[in-house]
């Protein structure tokens, strides 16, 4: 099948527009009419639920947790980006494309991302309505914050809860829908196959997690809002339930998946404490805005360090290495994420590591307290001289920006990071990757849609901070209500679908001998055994810097693996009841052929952009090389075995700008 | 640390549930809790037997899903964390610790640990929200300009993550702490004006209905409360039940 990316003619800012006005409506009496369902809850998927059902669907809501508010989109820290231009900074939407296309390192389509930047403004104008309690500043205006990759504030946040105060409006917009009856809510659910009839989506097959009952729910599409796929890491910023089923029985349905080895390795997470870690917690990328990043000058005061000899403050400045400031001056410890974690890791393999397992750099405050004291005492008319006081002064002011993330960070620690600099090191956090979709979102199975981290597509090969939540938002407020009506205004005589069709038995029976298969293998190890050994090959193989014998090695082991799982693997209980265990191997068993997938999209890559870098694609100075024949989205085709998938290639047009070799120097 | 877990166990909601010991070896104190019965768990499948179930979800604090009654308190002996974010080092070698699930009628237990706690959700579908359409044609973001002080206080009382901890430590298993929090949120905002007689009545109304019990201002909940929420916000939801009274 040849990919039709759908993107409308026309000027680039115009393109939205008309598409809007040239797409078919449905009347809302025909409206009450059409189901759709949507798997997920977060900010996507949330937001698409409430909307559709504002506009008069009846919508039917499934997710894994035991209730809506509960996504992970909820960990989300820093904030959310919009073309606003209340600092008078000089953004505009132009800007905020730019910035987009640019730091995803010329690898997304630019149709896609003007359009994102467009609705950047009504997001935040929609959320303010909702009551989300955003920053204000004292003349009681919205406030903002810098982040990586730009030269402007342009960032709304509500402390270090973005994501949280986000993610409860849209939860806010289902309630009054689930309230007056226009949506149903399935908690405690989760997606196992999709079902296709006659060439469409035509519904999904559930688990409830409560009774272990398999169930069949119709409608005229579904829409996934599942997120993620971070956790083929095993260790991640992600939720301990985040997973790719939804969007892999999606791709073994026929929906293409793109991109799979675009992965966002985030330069600020708490390190590695032992093995028995089961996640990793992020620190936000906002505390780049004032901390520093350094590691010793000298190999052997890293040593030192390492053995807890030494302690950081006994460093003089002159013996740090800032060395994000040091390679990257335009942009200091404010460059893209996929920058600062591979200068990151670079100081480490080369051993100035500063924690015991030398995979840790510091992010330090010193300098901001100090700034912020001076500031102080200078506006109180109090003595700029006195150190105490300016420590003291310039802590408050610290400790008001970033408070709870310094709580956080001294709870799992158990170090006091306003005395002592935090340890911080890159860990998996977002991924660009995801199932394919055109311009109106939808997948190459029709009636199918994809959106949020769940698709692909506006990031490219890396994405910027604070785009994951508008993205979401976007996707789920402003745009699939919309270019979802133009399929479904083809179904307003297609009467309810029925769920008794050969198409539901047999996804039904799928799922059932899947789930027999686990309950009564008898193996010997536990899920998690084999998520950890997968997690390790992709960490190790497919991680921060990859390369062509690496990358066949890992398609050989978790081919490997995964046989070894469904030989080894033991699921304790039964089908038909709570069973965490038999939900986490279905969810590692998506996982293992992924895995395959995403080291195979990374081999055949012969080049590095973004979060994905090759070794033998690099320039002299160690950055990331793009090359011109890769300047296409991979598109995978399911085939059997995740090795003779299928690549199908959409090529990326750059009409409107110039395709240059990044530089935040 | 070698310790020895007393954990409640319950095959279902209606089983009868009972203590059951485990003594545990080798626990790091750089473990988080819910890492400790991680292993546990690991031990019992390995061993034929049934793991504990738990509920959990983003282990950093914030989505709400983890609960446990550990020593007699919500969310462990810390203070301002949730179960996932308490780590082994509250704890000594040898330590007796009881895991029980959050206790309430309003949160029946579906299996060992988990609860039920879709009262909470179903309190939010009476009144939790502001009644505005997506458009694309709302009023811009700063049309309407907010006190800092009132943005800040509506998000102090925002930061409320719905895991149950106040119900679970008040003796009369209330709801008033979580159910203030949503109030005040929209009480202190402008948006939230239009609609403020209804959505405290309607949220009280349905509070009552799911059988939480009355608040006797023990203060308990704003002790375990893991997000530090006030007990203002429950002086301010009677006030503004009073007002609405009054109005309607």
């Amino acid at each position: 099948m040849a990919l039709d990316s759908k993107i409308p003619e026309g000027p680039l800012a115009d393109k939205w527009t008309n598409h809007k006005n040239n797409i078919d409506l449905v009347n809302p009496a025909n409206k009450r009419l059409l189901d759709v369902i949507v798997v997920g809850t977060g900010l996507a998927g949330g937001s698409a639920a409430a909307t559709l059902a504002e506009l008069g669907y009846n919508v039917k809501a499934f997710c894994f947790q035991d209730s809506p508010r509960r996504a992970h989109s909820i960990a989300a820290q820093g904030g959310i980006n919009a073309a606003k231009n209340y600092q008078g900074d000089g953004d505009s939407t132009y800007r905020l494309f730019y910035d987009t296309v640019k730091g995803g390192d010329y690898r997304s389509r630019e149709a896609n991302v003007h359009r994102l930047a467009e609705v950047s403004t009504n997001i935040i104008d929609q959320c303010v309505a909702q009551g989300v309690p955003f920053a204000r500043d004292y003349g009681g205006l919205l406030d903002n914050r810098s982040f990586g990759g730009v030269l402007v504030s342009r960032t709304f946040y509500a402390k270090g809860q973005t994501g949280q105060q986000l993610l409860l409006g849209a939860y806010s917009a289902m309630n009054r829908q689930i309230g007056r009856g226009k949506i149903k809510m399935y908690n405690r659910h989760e997606m196992l196959d999709v079902v296709v009839v006659d060439g469409k989506a035509r519904g999904i097959i559930a688990r409830n997690l409560v009774t272990g009952e398999i169930e069949r729910h119709s409608a005229h599409a579904v829409v996934l809002g599942s997120g993620g796929y971070g956790n083929v890491f095993y260790l991640s910023t992600n939720a301990m339930g985040s997973n790719v089923t939804a969007a892999w029985k999606a791709h073994k349905r026929g929906a293409y998946f793109a991109n799979p080895c675009y992965t966002q390795i985030h330069p600020t997470c708490i390190p590695v404490s032992g093995d028995h870690q089961s996640k990793l917690t992020l620190m936000s990328e906002s505390l780049r805005n004032d901390g520093r990043i350094w590691v010793p000058k000298n190999s052997e005061d890293a040593k030192a360090i390492q053995n807890r000899e030494l302690k950081p403050t006994d460093l003089s400045e002159d013996q740090r290495d800032y060395f994000l400031e040091r390679r990257y001056p335009a942009f200091g410890n404010l460059v893209p994420r996929d920058v600062a974690s591979r200068a990151a890791k670079e100081r480490c393999d080369a051993g100035f590591g500063v924690n015991k397992t030398g995979e840790a750099v510091f992010l330090d405050f010193a300098a901001a307290f100090v700034r912020y004291g001076k500031e102080k005492a200078h506006v109180k008319g109090l003595d700029e001289e006195d150190e105490a006081l300016i420590q003291t002064l310039g802590k408050e002011v610290v400790k008001s920006k970033y408070g709870n993330l310094f709580q956080m960070y001294e709870k799992i620690v158990d170090e006091n990071p306003y005395e002592t600099p935090m340890m911080i090191y890159p860990a998996v956090h977002y991924t660009m990757g995801g199932v394919w979709v055109d311009y109106n979102l939808q997948t190459t199975i029709p009636g199918l849609y994809a959106i949020g981290e769940a698709n692909f597509s506006e990031h490219g090969a890396n994405r910027l901070g604070a785009s994951a939540l508008m993205q979401g938002l976007a996707d789920g407020y402003f745009v699939l209500p919309y270019t979802i009506g133009n399929y479904l205004s083809k179904d307003i005589r297609t009467g309810p679908i029925s769920t008794d069709s050969v198409e539901f038995e047999e996804a039904e029976a799928k799922v059932k001998s899947e789930i027999d298969h686990f309950i009564n293998n008898n193996g010997t190890k536990p899920v998690d055994y084999f998520h950890k050994r997968l997690g390790k090959i992709m960490w190790n193989k497919c991680g921060m810097a990859r390369n062509e014998k690496d990358l066949k090695e890992a398609i050989e082991e978790i081919s490997a693996l995964r046989d070894e799982f469904y030989k080894d693997v033991r699921v304790p209980g039964a089908a038909n009841e709570f069973n965490e265990e038999l939900a986490k191997a279905g969810r590692v068993a998506d996982f293992l052929e992924l895995g395959e997938l995403f080291a195979k999209d990374a081999l055949v890559r012969e080049e590095s952009a973004g979060g994905h870098f090759r070794e033998e694609y690099q320039t002299a100075e160690g950055e990331a090389q793009r090359r011109k024949e890769f300047q296409f989205v991979s598109a995978w085709e399911y085939k059997g075995a995740p090795k003779d998938a299928e690549l199908h290639k959409e090529e990326l047009v750059y009409e409107n700008i110039e395709v240059k070799e990044r530089s935040y120097k | 640390m070698n310790l020895t877990l007393q954990i409640w166990r319950q095959e279902n909601a209606k089983a009868k549930g009972k203590i059951v010991e485990y003594p545990i070896q080798d626990i790091s104190p750089d473990m988080s809790f819910l890492e400790m019965l991680d292993i546990l768990n690991r031990q019992l499948i390995t061993n034929g037997d049934t793991p504990v179930a738990f509920d959990h979800d983003c282990r950093e604090g914030i989505c709400g899903s983890c609960s446990l009654y550990i020593n007699g308190e919500a969310h462990g002996p810390d203070r301002r964390v949730t179960t996932c974010q308490l780590h082994m080092r509250k704890f000594k070698d040898g330590d007796t610790i009881f895991i029980e699930p959050f206790r309430a009628d309003a949160f029946p237990v579906i299996k060992d640990l988990v609860v039920d706690r879709s009262a909470f959700d179903r309190i939010q579908h009476a009144g939790g929200f502001i009644s505005v359409n997506t458009s694309g044609n709302t009023q811009d973001g700063n049309s309407i300009p907010i006190s800092k002080y009132d943005a800040d206080e509506a998000m102090d009382a925002a930061t409320c993550i719905g895991c149950g901890a106040c119900v679970a430590s008040c003796k009369n298993s209330s709801a008033m702490l979580f159910v203030g929090a949503k109030v005040s949120q929209y009480a202190l905002l402008p948006q939230g004006q239009i609609e403020a007689t209804d959505r405290v009545q309607n949220m009280v109304a349905q509070m009552d209905l799911e059988g939480f019990g009355n608040c006797t201002n023990t203060g308990a909940c704003e002790v375990e409360c893991p997000k530090g929420i006030s007990l203002e916000t429950i002086a301010r939801m009677n006030r503004e039940l009073i007002k609405a009274s009054v109005k309607s």
